[in-house]
């Protein structure tokens, strides 16, 4: 027979497992009971799971008591749909040229791709703004779709590059015998062979644009209609006091449209991020 | 379907210094024949191949097919199907899909691509499997489908690098017989690349060989067994190689131990006009025989016995001038040597053996 874990050994590694399972879903669990509490009910000195809950909270934010939270909604999915079409793009493009063409400054490329992560976002926000500045574009959503892509077109093409590497060159090669033009050859063997690398790419690029508050608050014009989610939640903390129940009430419907997004994409992130990341 | 003909194409890799992967390669195919490109790794077979499927650019010369220079034409302008060594099939599109990618491209109805694709099929004995993508299909099914998408294209020229070398030894073999037989059927001009000798001989109707980027010698596998133009050439086509020693040559003939192999005046007359004193003398092992120990030649200590049922391959060491110099030789499979045994060893007929320069290699024999 073969070896068997003893049952000392499958007690531990449950426990563990339980443990890391806790310490991940308690968080958002809280946030969730929270969202159903009274502001004045939300931290109590013996936390109870139900107290006076009602679905009031959401109601209200729904309703746009505190500010317009339908149109930030909408800002935010503008936003990141367009990062999310854009940044897969380009970094498809150039993830694509990076793996299979040779041409003067490809490493260099590479390397950059790998050195603008290392940059903290703050120290970015001044040099950003004046080129939008520049460039018109300051206060708008697509101004800050493009200062999105800043961030995440790098890492999305170094990231596919890895994963079109995987994709034998002959295919690409058959490709042009049996009549494509190299375009031909992105488009209708590449791209539909690199859809988990695409989906992965794609969800990186969503989320980039989705949870982001630094950018959006710098760049977007302060009007309440123009704010994003990430940045409209702020108007339940305010100097003195939080609206905890309201908080956490907005926070699980900002969550609810990243999870859908997640959702088809999660069987590919399980094969996709290590295929696609590790070669590079 | 059409001639294909290299005029002194090059084509260099940059490096340092730069590489001549293949270098002046001058080669006429006529409409219909069998050329097979063979030569050991790095020899520029590969290269040679993919210059004709515009894989792979046309450094110096051209290349011309069906009269019409392609030198500069991008693959889809060439009318050509190419065979990889991968197959190359596409993952996310079915065996009848793979089949008819290329019509479809072209804008062929689909009725009559599928008609074409079932007909393809039927000859590759793929019809049941139309609907399958290629990961669920045996290495020799996703061969078959490989040679199905470039017949239905009914091109001007097939183009094979190396299609069975993924393939276990028995389907190599029966593959190899397939594959000939349907270019004979069809019709179509082919090239075909491979590393293996047995495949070159089998299936070309001519075979060109390749080494460093240079045509070594371009005839049919007759012509290049039995009169094989340099020692690489002599060295590379049959199995077991040719047996390829330096020896010194005498007024009568090349000296081997105990046995002075008479040489045509020819060869002698030409060795002689270039002043040498040593040739490379090259004999076949199934030009060997062992005789009896009263006759003449030359003595050799068996190290090594492999029984191939038919015959059996003898090899051992026979000194020529002081060294141990290892020979090979093909005898009757039911009576061989035993091992450590000392034997004698003649040359079965003078006119099978080939001389060759010693340090050009060129034949000096007729």
């Amino acid at each position: 027979m073969a070896a068997r874990r003893s049952r000392l050994a499958s007690v531990g590694l449950h426990a563990a497992l339980v443990g890391a399972s806790v310490i991940a879903v308690f968080p958002v669990f809280w946030v969730l009971v929270t969202s159903f509490k009274p502001d004045a009910r939300a931290v109590e000195t013996t936390p109870r799971l139900l107290n006076e809950s009602s679905l009031d909270n959401y109601a209200r934010v729904l309703a746009g008591e505190k500010g317009d939270f339908l149109a930030w909604f909408g800002n935010s999915v503008l936003i990141a749909l367009g990062t999310t079409a854009l940044a897969v793009f380009l970094s498809a493009t150039a993830g694509y040229a990076a793996s299979r063409f040779r041409f003067p400054g490809r490493r260099p490329l590479l390397l950059s791709f790998l050195l603008v992560q290392m940059f903290p976002f703050a120290v970015l926000i001044v040099p950003l703004y004046n080129v939008l500045l520049a460039l018109g574009l300051q206060g708008t959503g697509f101004g800050l779709v493009l200062v999105y892509c800043t961030t995440a077109v790098p890492f999305c093409a170094f990231m596919l590059k890895g994963y079109f590497d995987t994709i034998p060159a002959d295919i690409d090669e058959a490709g042009r015998v049996d009549g494509l033009s190299p375009f031909g050859v992105f488009w209708r063997l590449v791209l539909p062979l690199a859809r988990p690398g695409l989906a992965v790419t794609a969800f990186y690029a969503f989320l980039t644009a989705w949870g982001e508050v630094a950018f959006a608050s710098a760049f977007l014009s302060a009007a309440d209609g123009s704010k994003t989610l990430a940045v409209g939640l702020q108007v339940f903390v305010q100097q003195n006091r939080t609206e905890w129940g309201h908080l956490a009430a907005a926070s699980v419907l900002v969550a609810v449209p990243a999870v859908a997004a997640f959702y088809p994409v999660q069987r590919y992130l399980v094969a996709g991020l290590p295929s696609g990341a590790v070669k590079g | 379907m059409a001639e294909v003909a290299y005029d002194k194409a090059s084509r260099i890799f940059s490096g340092n210094p730069p590489v001549r992967a293949v270098d002046e390669l001058s080669l006429d195919v006529a409409d219909g024949e069998f050329l097979v490109l063979v030569g050991p790794s790095g020899s520029g077979k590969s290269t040679a191949l993919r210059m004709l499927a515009g894989l792979e650019d046309v450094d110096e010369g051209a290349i011309k097919i069906g009269g019409k220079d392609v030198t500069n034409v991008p693959p889809k302008g060439r009318d050509i199907a190419m065979v990889f060594q991968s197959y190359a099939l596409y993952p996310h599109m079915t065996v009848a899909e793979n089949m008819g990618f290329a019509l479809k491209l072209r804008g062929v109805a689909k009725g009559e691509i599928k008609a074409k694709v079932a007909e393809a099929a039927k000859m590759l004995d793929l019809t049941k499997y139309l609907d399958r993508k290629p990961k669920a299909l045996s290495g020799g099914q996703r061969q078959r489908v490989a040679m199905g998408r470039a017949i239905v294209r009914e091109p001007a020229v097939f183009l094979m690098d190396e299609p069975l070398s993924n393939l276990d030894a028995k389907l190599r073999v029966e593959t190899r017989a397939n594959i000939a037989a349907l270019q004979q059927r069809l019709g179509t001009t082919t090239i075909y690349v491979t590393h293996d000798q047995v495949e070159a001989m089998t299936m070309g109707h001519r075979v060109a060989v390749l080494k460093d980027g240079l045509l070594q010698q371009c005839d049919t596998p007759r012509a290049l067994y039995d009169k094989p133009g340099n020692a690489f050439v002599a060295g590379f086509m049959g199995s077991p190689a040719m047996n390829l020693k330096t020896v010194p040559l005498t007024a009568e003939g090349a000296k081997l131990d105990g046995l002075v192999v008479p040489l045509e005046r020819r060869a002698l007359d030409r060795a002689g006009a270039d002043g040498l004193s040593e040739v490379t003398f090259g004999v076949r092992p199934e030009s060997l025989a062992l005789v009896g120990s009263s006759s003449v030649g030359m003595e050799m200590v068996v190290e090594l016995v492999e029984e191939l049922g038919a015959d059996a391959l003898v090899h051992g060491a026979v000194r020529i001038g002081g060294a141990a110099e290892r020979f090979v030789v093909r005898v009757d499979g039911r009576t061989p040597p035993g091992l450590g045994q000392t034997v004698k060893v003649a040359v079965r007929d003078a006119g099978e053996v080939h001389l060759f320069h010693p340090e050009s290699g060129v034949r000096l024999s007729s």
